[in-house]
């Protein structure tokens, strides 16, 4: 049994589906608002000859059918960043103001960092978070083609994140005490990057989606504790295992003072599943968004937002 | 006055007065130098911190945190200081550069091409040796890609490793 075949009960259309998982995923490009316009990276990937289309749900996310995304001069200066499709959806479900102070707590290498950025106009607070040293050069390496200048970078185990360095019960009128918003863009047994990773299912074994779950919910219960009280925490993965989805949502719900809220979602999806493997899950995981290849021709995606303290 | 430690990032003092580290640039002297250098507005980088971490590497941060920040990065890296001929860094000439008046230099597509690739070119150039900001146009306007070393008659792409490509040709 290939791990896909254990979600077909969920699926509303196994062979689209199936047909999605096999095929290859379009080259797509985010516009850097740090940097340019849409109008005018546009243009420029005009002018090189370089076919694109904005997707139908947002004008700076871009589909390149022929190119790579990185031989360009968009891309030289920091106007255009390689990024699936799907990938940009949690960063606008969190939609952080200007001037906020925002914890991306599983970082690297950047792609919903380098947006978050991008979504607070370069202001405010973004603290960069990722326990892998190695991954977060390549977090640094983005952010600085980006010209992000809003960021702290930090090397911690992100279940254990201290504010302290932030400057935590000091006086001082910058220190942080809790942030506005948190992105949890978990580790996890990538199930839904299939069709960008072919070996993706060559680790996969059951043993490892539990203990990544694991991981996965100190975290996430760690993010809602160093988020204010009416400050809001997006939970994220690119797997379809419950294990990693909606239990952990349902632990966090269980364990943490939050509680689930609605998506406005500007893709496809179907709702967060409430029983799997003869467990049933508190009934508000429902309000999570579960989005599979065949829905929008993406990747495999989950998301779920939660409110602290409400 | 005390060393400067390389392993964490400092707040620059604000001005030279309030010096404490030996050596170390303050914010008003690299707010001026690249004012100065680029012809940027006075007020372009406020609201800003500036940090070092090593020997010489300033950090530009739109945030500010308590000093010393135990941190791997606090926004990005904007000049290099401790050195005779201080030098900006390539993302922050990208980043800041748009509007600068000054010490820019314009290439043409092709010499544009061969800059990013790292190649050392001969443009005409009749205004001060040392670091330039090095443009061409894309999509209507100037933009800068980066910093060139300009000394003999040559201007020197110092634009890093990472940051070098070698575009295709197109028509
Ligand atoms: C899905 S990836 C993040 C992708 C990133 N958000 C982006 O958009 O480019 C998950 C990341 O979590 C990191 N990670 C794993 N366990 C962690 C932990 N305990 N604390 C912090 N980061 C962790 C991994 O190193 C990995 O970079």
């Amino acid at each position: 049994m290939t791990p896909l075949e254990r979600y077909e009960s969920l699926v509303d259309d196994v062979a689209a589906f199936r047909a999605a998982c096999d095929r290859p995923l379009p080259a797509v490009v985010r516009v850097n608002t740090i940097k340019t316009t849409v109008d005018r990276a546009r243009d420029a990937l005009d002018s090189e000859g370089i076919a694109h289309e904005p997707t139908d749900w947002h004008p700076g996310v871009l589909r390149l059918p022929e190119d790579s995304p990185g031989r360009n001069w968009p891309h030289a200066h920091g106007w255009i960043h390689g990024q699936e499709e799907v990938s940009n959806l949690p960063a606008l479900v969190l939609d952080p103001d200007p001037g906020d102070r925002v914890w991306d707590a599983c970082a690297a290498p950047g792609s919903k960092t380098t947006q978050l950025a991008a979504l607070m106009d370069d202001r405010g607070l973004l603290v960069g978070n990722d326990n892998n040293l190695g991954r977060l050069s390549a977090l640094r390496h983005n952010a600085e083609r980006l010209g992000v200048t809003n960021i702290a970078v930090t090397n911690r185990d992100a279940r254990n994140f201290s504010l302290k360095p932030l400057g935590e019960g000091s006086d001082r009128p910058t220190a942080v005490d809790a942030f506005d918003h948190a992105l949890v863009d978990a580790p996890c047994s990538c199930e839904g990057t299939i069709r960008k990773n072919p070996d993706a299912f060559d680790t996969w074994s059951l043993d490892h989606v539990r203990s990544v779950a694991g991981v996965q919910k100190g975290i996430l219960r760690r993010a809602v504790q160093a988020t204010r009280p009416g400050g809001t925490v997006v939970y994220s993965t690119c797997t379809f295992a419950p294990e990693e989805n909606e239990a952990v949502l349902d632990h966090v719900l269980d364990a943490e003072d939050c509680r689930l809220v609605d998506i406005d979602a500007p893709l496809e999806g179907v709702p967060g599943v409430t029983e799997w493997a003869g467990e049933r899950f508190d009934p508000s995981v429902a309000k999570a968004l579960r989005i599979y290849p065949h829905h929008n021709d993406t990747g495999g995606f989950f998301c779920a937002k939660l409110e602290v303290g409400a | 006055m005390t060393d400067n430690d390389g392993q964490r990032f400092d707040r620059l003092p604000a001005t030279a007065a309030e010096r404490e580290v030996a050596g170390r640039a303050s914010r008003a002297e690299v707010i001026d130098w690249w004012v100065d250098r680029f012809g940027l507005d006075a007020d372009t980088f406020d609201g800003y911190t500036f940090w070092e971490k090593g020997a010489g590497k300033i950090w530009i941060f739109a945030a500010d945190l308590p000093s010393p920040v135990d941190c791997e990065g606090v926004g990005m890296t904007f000049l290099r200081t401790r050195q005779e001929h201080w030098k900006p860094t390539t993302n922050a000439v990208q980043r800041f550069g748009g509007a600068a008046t000054r010490n820019v230099i314009e290439l043409d597509p092709d010499e544009a091409r061969r800059f990013l690739a790292g190649e050392d070119l001969t443009p005409a150039w009749d205004g001060d040796w040392g670091y330039l900001l090095v443009a061409h146009r894309i999509a209507g306007e100037r933009e800068p890609i980066g910093v060139g070393l300009y000394v003999h008659d040559e201007l020197r792409s110092v634009v890093p490793k990472g940051r070098r490509a070698s575009l295709p040709t197109r028509e």
